[in-house]
């Protein structure tokens, strides 16, 4: 290949033109082409975030320092009434991504404004969790479990907040400029880190919950 | 790599989502069965094992992190000709690596660095 290259650079020289050693045209590449991909790269890391919490916490989720352990202070059936706001939320996101496939503006705004909902009780629960457990004195200085415990969860519910914000973003651009080629890849994203997020949730629910109060 | 090329825009436009009604709702109801049981078990204590009800609520987890995987991020082996799958592994395995070894590690140094719990020997 590279031979024939130098032989047409050097017909080419023979014409007094300038020779040429690289691509004179790029291939074309569809904006946003490799966004999902990116993306996805995106949450992988996220995902190594997330281990290494999980592993602060199975490392020092055991130090109460004479403090409280999970069996004083989780209550099981709030952990699953929260845990089914972010499944419903889940299946409903689903559906806005089935309506927006059908290109129905109505559809996709109902179902990202429920999702919303479901997004901002689970949120709210888990406020009421932490605002409990402080009053309790339970506070994320008293013990090494609380500090991994509160860290791990609070890191988790702080991005649900960020996809709830970013939720409504889309929603306001989604009505003022339809369900174009760069909102539906942007619904995408949002679709791939909701339902990221509750991924992490059973590892949250199973680790932390349900083996804390075995 | 001819399906790539050719249909560049419309994949990665449209195609990525890929869901269908029918495989939202099948990801759901197994989704809810695979919370359900895991909650029923440690609520009421169904099982008096402790270690066999953790080890089953640990294999619930990893099923319907699968399950979430397959149906709602519509993961599979082909997506962006299998670096989406390249890249999942990749994690999973610096994941395994991190935890694994964390705990490993902290339990040895927990157990090497106890105190002794009985006297070295007479004093001489």
């Amino acid at each position: 290949m590279a031979s024939t290259h130098v032989a047409s650079s050097e017909a080419i020289a023979a014409d007094n033109s300038v020779p040429v050693f690289y691509l004179t045209e790029e291939h074309a590449h569809a904006p946003g082409g490799a966004t999902a991909f990116g993306f996805w790269i995106y949450l992988m890391s996220d995902c190594l975030v997330f281990a290494s919490l999980f592993a602060v916490y199975g490392v020092i989720g055991g130090n109460f320092a004479g403090g409280p352990g999970p069996h004083e202070l989780f209550e099981l059936p709030l952990v699953a009434v929260n845990t089914a706001m972010l499944l419903f939320s889940s299946i409903t996101y689903g559906f806005a991504m089935l309506a927006m496939e059908k290109r129905n503006i109505a559809h996709v705004q109902g179902w990202l404004a429920i999702t919303g909902l479901f997004g901002a009780a689970f949120i709210g629960i888990e406020l009421y969790e932490f605002g409990t457990l402080i009053a309790e004195g339970a506070t994320p200085q008293s013990s090494g479990f609380l500090s991994a415990f509160f860290l791990l969860v609070g890191t988790h519910g702080l991005h649900v907040t960020i996809g709830i914000i970013w939720l409504v973003t889309l929603m306001v651009q989604v009505r003022r400029m339809g369900l174009v080629a760069a909102n539906r890849r942007r619904l995408m994203c949002l679709s791939m880190f909701w339902h990221f997020l509750d991924v992490i949730w059973i590892g949250v629910f199973t680790f932390v919950y349900l083996m804390g109060m075995l | 790599m001819n399906a790539h090329t050719d249909t560049h825009d419309e994949d990665h436009e449209d195609g990525h989502a890929g869901g269908t009604l029918g495989s939202y709702v099948s990801g759901f109801i197994l989704s809810v069965v695979l919370t359900a049981v895991p909650f029923w078990l440690v609520m009421t204590g169904a099982l008096d094992d402790r270690t066999l009800t953790a080890i089953i609520i640990m294999a619930f987890a990893v099923v319907q992190i699968v399950v979430h995987m397959v149906f709602f991020l519509h993961m599979n082996t082909t997506s962006e000709g299998g670096w989406n799958m390249m890249a999942l592994i990749f994690t999973l395995v610096i994941v395994a690596i991190a935890l694994i070894g964390s705990l490993w590690v902290m339990f040895h140094l927990n157990v090497n660095m106890m105190p002794p719990m009985q006297p070295m020997g007479p004093a001489t």
